[in-house]
C-alpha cells in the first residue's frame, strides 16, 4: 500500500489544463487544410492527381471534403498542406466541405432543450462497426487521467439503456448493420449520434467497398461529425465541448 | 511463381503433414479463387533453420480433403479457404464459416447458400454441452467497453466454463477481395488500417512485399526509422495492455498510470509522422518522414521520462500480492497446446515457445541488431503480463540505442513496378506476433491474390482453450491478456 502511495506522489497530477490553456499539437500533425495549397490543388486538379477517396472534387467550383479526407502524409491530389489546427468537428455534413476562402465552420451547440438534459451529464454507448481499433483507442484515451473526460460530465457506459447517445466508429460493415440499429433503438429518446473518424463519416479507406455502408448517416441520423483517420483526441474533445457550449 | 512446381493434392497435403511433424509451422495457407481451377498455396516455416517453404497444388473439384484432424493449425485456414473459394473440405471436424460473407467466386459456396440472400453473421451451429445444470452464456457482438465487436458463446456449469466458442466476422470489410487486381492507389491506407493498432506492423509487411516485387533495396536509415516506429507501436500497445490487465483485476494505480503512459508512446510516434498511430510514416521504398537531430533528442528525452514512470507503474504489480494472486494460474495454456495450435507472439512466448520473427526470420534493422527474446513457461495471464513488460524494456533499450546512431544517407528510394508471375512473402513481428503478407502477381504484375495473416488469426483459438475450466468471471482478464484483433482477423 505504501508503495502505491509513493508511486501516486511520484507520478504526479497529469490532467491537462485544456480547454483553459491551449494544446501543444505535434509539429507534423495534419489538421485543417491551408487555404492557399487547397486553391492550388483545385486549380491543378486532373485525372492524374485525382484523390483515391474523391475527397477533393470540382463540386461547387472545387472543394475538399474533410469527411472523406484521410489527411495523407503525401496528398495524392496536388499535395495539400495541412495546418496543425485540430478543430475539425462539425454538426452538419455539408460543413465538412471546405472551399478556398470559405468561412470556417465549427460544431454548433445542441438546442437549449437538449443542453438542459445533457449539459451536465452526457453518456455514450460506443459501437465499433468495422473500426480498425485506432478510432476506438483514441476514444478510450479520453477517459484516461490525462484527458479525464469525466470532468466535463461525459462518460462512456456499458448499456445503451443508460446512454444519451450513440458513438459510432467504422464504416458500418454489412455484418454490423443490424447490431448498430438495435443498439440505436435501445437508447431512450432524446438521443444524439456521433460519427467519429473518416470511416464513420463516409467509409474512410473503405469508401464504396461492397462490404461496407458509406458511413453512419446512410443508416441513422448523425448529430456530430468528427473527421480524421483517426481523429486526434483533441479533435474529439473540441467537438464535444462545442456541442455542450463549453467552448465557442 | 513458375519455379514453384504444382504437385498433386495428395503429395501437397502429405508434405504439409510431414513438415508439421518435423516442427514446421503453417504461416499461411490460402486459395486463389477461380471459377474452375482453384490453386492452393501453403507457406511453411522452420524456425530451427530459419527456412521458409512454399508448396502449391490445383484442384478442379469443389471438394478437397481436410487435414485438420491430423494438424490442428490447419483448421481455420481450411475454413477460410472454403469461405473464400467455395471449396468443401471433406471430414473437417469444425466446418463453419469464418467471417460470414459470400464466396469471392459467384456461384461457388461451400455451404450452398444462395448468392442473392444476405448471410447473417454469427448464425451457425455452436458446439454445445448438454446436461441439466449446463447453461449457455452469449456475449456480443456489441460489448460493454469501447472495443470491437465479436460474439462469444460460453458453455458453463455454474461459474465454470466447459467450453468457449468465438464467432467473428462482424468487422469484415472485404479487404482481400478488394485487393485482387491491385496494388491500387488506396492500398497503402488499407494496409495501415487492416488492424489499425498495428499500422506499422502491417504497413511494413506490405512495403516489404512491394519492395521484393519491385526488386529494390531500402536505405539503412529507413530500416532504422522503421524499426523505431515498430518498437514504439509495441511499447504503446504493451503499456496499454499492462494497464488494462491491472484494471481488469481492479488495481487502479497501475491502470491509471499506464493509461496515460500509453499516450506518451503514441505521442512519440506522432513526433515521427504527425499521427499517433503511425499513419503516413511508411511507404514502399522507405519512409515518408525523416528525423532531425532535434527530433532524436526530443524522443530520447521523452523516452527517459516514460521509462522512469512506466517502470514505477509496472513494478507495483509484482509487489502487490492481491494482483499476483489474480494473475497467477489464470487462463493457463501448456507448451504442447501452444505448439499444436501454432500460437505466435507474446501468447506463444508465455508458454515457453521461443518464437519471434525479429530473431527467427530477421527483417530490416533486426538483421543488424538482435533483440533478445523473452520467454516464460507458465502460460498463464501472469506470464503473458510479464512477457509484455520484458519486451517493453527491450524495445526501450533498442529505441534508445538506435536514436543515438541513426545511419546517414537517404531515407527513401524510388519504387519500381511489381514483377509479374512472382510470389513474395513478408514476415514481420507486430506487437501481437507474426504478421504474414503474401502476394501472387499475374503477368502484368497485378495481384492475383494478396493474403494477409494477422497474428490474431493464429491466437483466437488459444484464448478459447485458455478459458476451459476457468471461472467465467475471469474471461475479461484472460481476453485482455491476449488482446487480439477483431478487424485484423476479419479483414
Amino acid at each position: 500500500m505504501i508503495r502505491a502511495i509513493v508511486s501516486r506522489i511520484m507520478q504526479g497530477h497529469r490532467t491537462m489544463p485544456y480547454p483553459a490553456s491551449p494544446l501543444q499539437m505535434p509539429e507534423r500533425f495534419r489538421g485543417y487544410p491551408a487555404a492557399a495549397s487547397l486553391a492550388r490543388a483545385i486549380e491543378h486538379l486532373s485525372d492524374s492527381t485525382r484523390c483515391p477517396y474523391d475527397a477533393i472534387t470540382m463540386t461547387d467550383g472545387g472543394c475538399l471534403d474533410l469527411g472523406k479526407c484521410l489527411f495523407c502524409a503525401e496528398c495524392p491530389a496536388g499535395n495539400i498542406e495541412f495546418t496543425s489546427d485540430h478543430r475539425l468537428a462539425v454538426t452538419q455534413r455539408d460543413h465538412l466541405l471546405v472551399k478556398p476562402g470559405s468561412d470556417r465552420k465549427h460544431a454548433q451547440p445542441l438546442s437549449s432543450d437538449l443542453r438542459r438534459i445533457f449539459g451536465r451529464s452526457l453518456k455514450f454507448r460506443e459501437v465499433s462497426a468495422g473500426g480498425c481499433n485506432a478510432c476506438e483507442a483514441d476514444t478510450n484515451v479520453l477517459t484516461t487521467i490525462g484527458w479525464d473526460l469525466g470532468r466535463f460530465g461525459i462518460q462512456f457506459v456499458a448499456s445503451p439503456r443508460h446512454a444519451d447517445g450513440l458513438w459510432v466508429t467504422g464504416p458500418v460493415t454489412e455484418n454490423m448493420v443490424k447490431a448498430l440499429i438495435t443498439t440505436y433503438e435501445a437508447i431512450p429518446t432524446p438521443k444524439i449520434v456521433v460519427a467519429s473518424g473518416a470511416c464513420a463519416i463516409n467509409g474512410g479507406p473503405y469508401i464504396d467497398s461492397p462490404r461496407v455502408s458509406n458511413g453512419v448517416d446512410s443508416i441513422i441520423p448523425v448529430d456530430l461529425y468528427i473527421p480524421g483517420c483517426p481523429p486526434h483526441p483533441a479533435t474529439i474533445l473540441d467537438g464535444l465541448l462545442r456541442i455542450l457550449d463549453k467552448i465557442r | 511463381m513458375t519455379d514453384i512446381t504444382v504437385v498433386d493434392s495428395s503429395r501437397f497435403l502429405q508434405s504439409i503433414l510431414d513438415a508439421a511433424d518435423r516442427g514446421w509451422r503453417i504461416v499461411s495457407y490460402f486459395g486463389i479463387p477461380a471459377q474452375t481451377v482453384v490453386q492452393l498455396i501453403c507457406v511453411l516455416a522452420n524456425k530451427a533453420e530459419g527456412q521458409l517453404a512454399v508448396t502449391r497444388t490445383e484442384t478442379r473439384d469443389d471438394h478437397f480433403p481436410s487435414i485438420s484432424s491430423l494438424c490442428t493449425q490447419a483448421q481455420l485456414f481450411e475454413r477460410e479457404i472454403a469461405e473464400q473459394c467455395g471449396l468443401v473440405f471433406d471430414d473437417h471436424p469444425w466446418f463453419k464459416p469464418v467471417r460470414f460473407h459470400h464466396s469471392f467466386v459467384p456461384e461457388r459456396d461451400a455451404w450452398n447458400r444462395p448468392a442473392d440472400e444476405p448471410i447473417r453473421a454469427g448464425v451457425m451451429n455452436y458446439f454445445q454441452v448438454a446436461g441439466d445444470e449446463v447453461h449457455e452464456v452469449a456475449v456480443g457482438p456489441v460489448h460493454a467497453g469501447i472495443i470491437e465487436p465479436g460474439h462469444f458463446r460460453f458453455q458453463c456449469h455454474g461459474e465454470e466454463v466447459f467450453h468457449l466458442e468465438i464467432s467473428l466476422g462482424y468487422q469484415h470489410r472485404g479487404i482481400e477481395s478488394d485487393l485482387i487486381g491491385g496494388p491500387h492507389k488506396r492500398t497503402l491506407q488499407v494496409m495501415e488500417t487492416a488492424a489499425g493498432d498495428t499500422t506499422i506492423g502491417h504497413g511494413q509487411a506490405y512495403c516489404m512485399v512491394m519492395e521484393a516485387l519491385g526488386g529494390i533495396k531500402v536505405p539503412p536509415r529507413a530500416e532504422v526509422l522503421r524499426g523505431i516506429a515498430l518498437e514504439l507501436e509495441r511499447l504503446a500497445n504493451h503499456t496499454g495492455d499492462l494497464g488494462a490487465i491491472a484494471g481488469d483485476v481492479g488495481y487502479l494505480p497501475t491502470s491509471s498510470f499506464c493509461g496515460r503512459l500509453r499516450g506518451e508512446f503514441l505521442n512519440m510516434t506522432a513526433v515521427l509522422c504527425g499521427s499517433r498511430f503511425g499513419r503516413g510514416f511508411l511507404t514502399p521504398g522507405g519512409t515518408i518522414f525523416d528525423l532531425t537531430h532535434g527530433h532524436c533528442d526530443d524522443l530520447r528525452k521523452r523516452l527517459t521520462e516514460a521509462r522512469r514512470d512506466l517502470t514505477n507503474a509496472v513494478e507495483l504489480l509484482w509487489n502487490t500480492p492481491s494482483v499476483m494472486g489474480r494473475l497467477e494460474g489464470t487462463g493457463q495454456l501448456t507448451h504442447e497446446l501452444g505448439l499444436e495450435l501454432g500460437l505466435v507472439g507474446p501468447a506463444a512466448r508465455a508458454c515457453g515457445i521461443k518464437r519471434d520473427v525479429r530473431q527467427d526470420y530477421p527483417f530490416g534493422i533486426f538483421r543488424m541488431t538482435h533483440l533478445p527474446v523473452a520467454t516464460s513457461f507458465h502460460g498463464d495471464v501472469c506470464a503473458r503480463t510479464m512477457i509484455r513488460w520484458q519486451e517493453a524494456q527491450k524495445s526501450m533499450d533498442f529505441i534508445e540505442e538506435q536514436l543515438r546512431q541513426l545511419p546517414g544517407g537517404g531515407h527513401r528510394v524510388e519504387t519500381l513496378p511489381c514483377a509479374g508471375r512472382h510470389l513474395a512473402v513478408a514476415l514481420t513481428e507486430g506487437w501481437r506476433g507474426e504478421i504474414c503478407h503474401v502476394a501472387v502477381t499475374d503477368e502484368a504484375g497485378q495481384f492475383d491474390r494478396y493474403k494477409i495473416v494477422d497474428p490474431s488469426f493464429h491466437n483466437w483459438q488459444g484464448l478459447a482453450m485458455a478459458l476451459r475450466g476457468q471461472q467465467i468471471s475471469d474471461f475479461p482478464l484472460c481476453n485482455k491478456s491476449f488482446n487480439l484483433s477483431y478487424c485484423g482477423f476479419d479483414l
